[in-house]
């Protein structure tokens, strides 16, 4: 029983790891002085990093999932793979908001922003529905309050206010959905609510409503179209980092609760579901490449963007087999060092040269011409185009929905990145051809934007060439799902 | 260990473009000493591959195998075979070329190196890969050099419009290839249960008729969208006259070979049965391509456009070579992919170094050009005759099998087609009576000044290929021929 308990113990080790470094910061916070307080965010960043190896060296999973704490939790590849995601996320976020004043100086907001990578931990490891739905708003309550954390920029407390109203009528109705799933099956716990609902034999009907509702629920968290209301407005009004955070990390955190609700509670009515994800990935592709057009603002433009990747994303999932999963695993590591190095830059320049219109942009080449690399790089691997990560997330992610006769999907996804190409390359326009007055003077770069841009950018183009080993590392969350 | 050749060639130019990158942006005169390094080991080594090829043994050659992502069966795999070599000797001699007339490049000049860099290794990595992904890897890695070079050193009137269409075209045929291939893959994976990328593996795959049937419209199709085919080829004279010289050169000396390879290679090598079915079809539209290109070609009063259109001309001809699928139209088209990737490259410098003097290139507003530079008039004039398919030059020992080729199958294409080359002839003994005989404007005689040492060179060098390849067709016929065996071996011994 001892045996167990530890393990059990071993098993949560980031989650206690990260409330441990809640902890620390909120102490740090009241001891350090102002003069000090940059290393904050490094202080978190070497946490996160420190967390992240416990969690790779001790919460490795076996052949088959692991039901802890009475069902509650599931130690898999599932939650191994998108911990470690979380963990790199909130980890680079922190580095890239070291030297805001605003933001990285106050330990408040590191504090907010490792509450909810904890709770996105326990996003993507919950069994059971009464778990995901904690886990799930230990997510989102703080993602409200950093998107509105400015609290003298009425843009920033708009947007605040804007993601918790979405937020909160989502999760009402995505918890009536749970409610529903609950009467039905009299359970709570995934793993048995898909056997149970078959040999109850209840509506058809009355079943995909509860699917339905749920879907709200996560539609809202990835951005899907058609809940994807609050994305633009949020990210731009929130604070660009802690926007880059909300479209990478948070994203990913319901796409691993999408394949693991799905995939587990309701494996028999694969044919109606993947009909309805299908559904959501061509509207979310079609509205967010088509809005994204017309965008004047690089947050916005980044914003649908983001929606119109949650599309491809999708494709992967209504494939709904092993590659599936792994193509949008691959996708989601690929996608949030990309958009994390695309919201890094874009916050750096807005700081530069105080504005987030694409417009002002004209000239970035020649005033750092290493910035305007790594956005070169960032926004190609968004469009996917070799030899950056985005490439290799689009091939697996098409290649699964063919190998599942989801042909019409890929050409639609295809026919969209050609979309998607034609904004990035119109961004990188102005980047590189107009001109400004402004050019001779350059863009500092402080040494922890410096390391969180390598650290993208290497990622970026380790994950389009070096395939093999975050190919393994992407199968991981298939085993035990599929 | 053999050395391994290709490889260097393929990565020496994007080791170049990242230490141009990575050098200050203050030391002109060393970025161009490293392209010119670059582009020189590369063109060494292509002399080497091509000439030590052994066409007795045919086959692939220089192969090198590394396990890349063996879990989907995608490997590095590169090697060359008789049409290969040729386009890799072409491809180094024409990126030499382009550096030369490149070298007082002003604006932005590392950029300008190491794009070009980059684009090398692309286009060495598509004709060097035996492995499909690496194929598509290599193919799309152009994008963004081909995108940033051409509307950043482009001519400003037509860049931006000119380059989104280029890359945007040449992005929608690449994608629409790329389902074909995953297609490709995913049947001949489930026949076999060996899931692979390795075209050799794929060769012998032995697909259904109907998979064949389609999947051959995506692959080839896609891929010949960058071969300038018909319907889809208007993205080629709007490119390449809004791209710069060099980019002028490469992307119509090599790129559109780029395409065309891989349509032969991914789409009639890999799916024969397809190709045979579709082979009417792309008959015609290559027919078009001939015909259509150098009706339009000869109305264009822009010197570059009508280099252009010619290019969708001549390209028209590799095109009807392929879809004859027998031996002397496929030896044809693999001496024509040469020819004319040596000979546009020509054609496209000399306008450049018209245009950079003349900063016009209305034909009405020129004349005269061969007395300041005689050599750069010679060179025109000399790949005007290539582009005829004059004899004692490449271009005959090109187009003459595609006809025979053609008169096999289809005598009334090449009846047709001969249209084209008649009026070949016409525009382009026009543009060269007009632009360099005659008198010249009296504004542009003081100004106009003879062309630098680096391209002479070029010119020079250019000029030896054609003329060589004319004088002595079997330096490349044999080998070409090697490489069409092995085709028809695919097509089931030749139609």
């Amino acid at each position: 029983m001892t045996d167990n308990v530890a393990s059990m113990i071993l098993a949560v080790i980031p989650e206690i790891g990260l409330a441990v470094l809640i902890a620390l910061v909120l102490v740090l916070d009241v001891v350090l002085r102002e003069k000090s307080r940059p290393w904050l965010s490094w202080v978190v960043a070497f946490g996160l990093l420190v967390i992240g190896v416990l969690a790779a060296v001790f919460t490795l999973p076996g052949k088959e999932s692991v039901s802890l704490f009475g069902g509650m939790l599931r130690l898999d590849g599932l939650g191994f793979v998108f911990r470690l995601v979380f963990l790199t996320g909130a980890g680079i976020t922190a580095l890239l908001t070291a030297d805001n004043v605003d933001l990285g100086h106050r330990g408040e907001f590191y504090a907010l922003l490792l509450t909810s990578t904890l709770g996105m931990c326990l996003m993507a490891s919950a069994g059971d529905l009464i778990m995901l739905y904690l886990a799930i708003e230990t997510t989102s309550i703080p993602l409200y309050v950093l998107a509105g954390f400015l609290v003298r920029d009425p843009k920033s407390v708009e947007a605040g206010l804007k993601y918790l109203l979405f937020g909160a009528m989502t999760s009402a109705v995505m918890l009536y959905g749970f409610s529903l799933l609950f009467g039905f099956s009299g359970t709570t716990d995934m793993y048995r609510i898909g056997t149970l609902l078959v040999s109850n034999q209840i509506p058809l009907a009355a079943a995909l409503v509860g699917v339905m509702l749920v879907l709200v629920g996560f539609s809202f968290k990835i951005s899907a179209a058609p809940f994807h209301f609050w994305a633009p407005d949020v990210y731009e009004g929130a604070p660009t980092p802690v926007a880059g955070f909300l479209s990478t990390a948070s994203k990913a955190a319901g796409f691993a609760v999408v394949m693991r609700v799905l995939f587990i509670a309701f494996p028999d009515w694969a044919q109606y579901w993947t009909i309805l994800i299908a559904i959501l990935a061509t509207a979310s592709m079609i509205i967010g490449n088509f809005l994204a057009l017309a965008q004047k603002n690089i947050k916005r433009l980044l914003a649908y963007s983001s929606i119109a990747q949650a599309g491809y994303i999708l494709i992967g999932v209504t494939a709904h087999s092993e590659l599936g999963m792994t193509g949008v695993t691959y996708y989601l590591v690929g996608y949030l060092l990309t958009n994390l190095a695309a919201f890094g830059i874009v916050a750096v320049v807005g700081r530069a040269i105080q504005s987030d219109e694409i417009a002002s942009y004209a000239g970035l080449s020649r005033r750092s011409p290493v910035l305007a690399l790594g956005l070169l790089a960032a926004l190609l691997s968004l469009g996917g185009v070799p030899p950056f990560a985005g490439f290799i997330g689009k091939v697996l992610v098409f290649a699964s929905a063919m190998q599942s006769g989801w042909l019409w999907l890929a050409i639609v996804g295809i026919i969209n990145s050609v979309i998607g190409l034609y904004y990035y390359l119109n961004v990188l326009k102005v980047v590189y051809l107009y001109r400004s007055e402004n050019e001779d003077q350059p863009v500092i770069l402080t040494p922890a934007w410096k390391t969180a841009l390598i650290l993208c950018a290497a990622g970026i183009i380790a994950l389009g060439v070096l395939l093999s080993p975050f190919y393994n590392l992407s199968t991981l969350p298939a085993i035990g799902i599929m | 260990m053999q050395f391994p050749i290709l490889s260097v060639i393929i990565f020496t130019p994007l080791l170049a473009g990242i230490i141009l990158l990575l050098l200050p942006a203050d030391r002109k005169t060393l970025f161009r000493r490293i392209a010119l390094a670059a582009a020189t080991i590369t063109l060494a080594l292509s002399v080497v591959v091509y000439a030590s090829y052994d066409i007795a043994a045919g086959g692939y050659q220089f192969r090198e195998e590394l396990a890349w992502l063996p879990q989907l069966g995608i490997s590095y795999l590169t090697g060359v075979d008789g049409i290969s070599a040729p386009l890799l000797l072409m491809a180094g001699v024409v990126i030499f070329c382009g550096v030369l007339v490149s070298w007082n490049v002003e604006d932005r000049p590392r950029e300008f190196f190491a794009f070009l860099m980059f684009l090398g290794t692309s286009v060495f990595g598509v004709f060097a890969s035996l492995d499909l992904f690496m194929l598509f890897f290599f193919f799309e890695i152009a994008v963004f050099p081909k995108y940033l070079m051409i509307i950043l050193w482009g001519s400003p009137k037509t860049r931006e419009y000119g380059g989104m269409k280029l890359t945007l075209y040449l992005f929608i045929g690449s994608v629409v290839a790329l389902i074909g291939a995953l297609g490709l893959y995913l049947a001949a994976g489930a026949a076999s249960g060996q899931y692979t990328f390795n075209m050799l593996e794929l060769e012998k795959a032995g697909l259904p008729m109907d998979v064949q049937r389609l999947w051959f419209p995506f692959v080839f199709f896609g891929f010949a969208i960058l071969g300038g085919i018909f319907p889809f080829h208007s993205w080629a004279p709007d490119g390449h006259v809004a791209a710069p010289t060099a980019i002028s050169m490469l992307l119509a000396g090599v790129e559109m070979k780029v395409g065309a390879f891989a349509a032969l290679r991914v789409g009639i090598m890999l799916l024969p049965d397809g190709a045979r079915f579709w082979a009417p079809l792309v008959l015609i539209l290559a027919t078009i391509n001939v015909v259509y290109g150098a009706f339009i070609a000869m109305i264009q009063t822009d010197f570059k456009y009508v280099i252009g259109f010619s290019s969708v001309s001549h390209m028209g001809l590799v095109m009807i070579g392929f879809a004859t699928l027998n031996q002397d139209g496929l030896l044809g088209a693999g001496m024509q992919m040469f020819s004319h990737g040596v000979m546009t490259a020509l054609f496209f410098a000399v306008v450049g170094m018209v245009y950079d003097r003349a900063h016009t290139r209305e034909i009405s507003k020129l004349g005269g050009f061969y007395q300041k530079m005689p050599l750069a008039g010679l060179g025109f004039i000399v790949a005007g005759l290539v582009s005829m398919g004059m004899p004692g030059f490449s271009g005959f020992a090109a187009e003459f099998p595609i006809f025979m080729g053609a008169w096999q199958t289809a005598p009334v294409v090449a009846m047709i087609a001969a249209i084209g080359i008649v009026i070949t002839a016409a525009y382009i003994l026009l543009v060269v009576r007009r632009v360099f005989f005659g008198e010249m404007p009296a504004e542009l005689a003081e100004t106009v000044t003879g062309i630098h040492w680096q391209d002479k060179v070029a010119i020079v060098l250019l000029m030896c290929f054609m003329i060589g390849i004319g004088l002595f067709p079997t330096l490349m016929t044999n080998m070409v021929q090697s490489g069409v065996g092995h085709v028809l071996s695919l097509l089931g011994g030749g139609a």
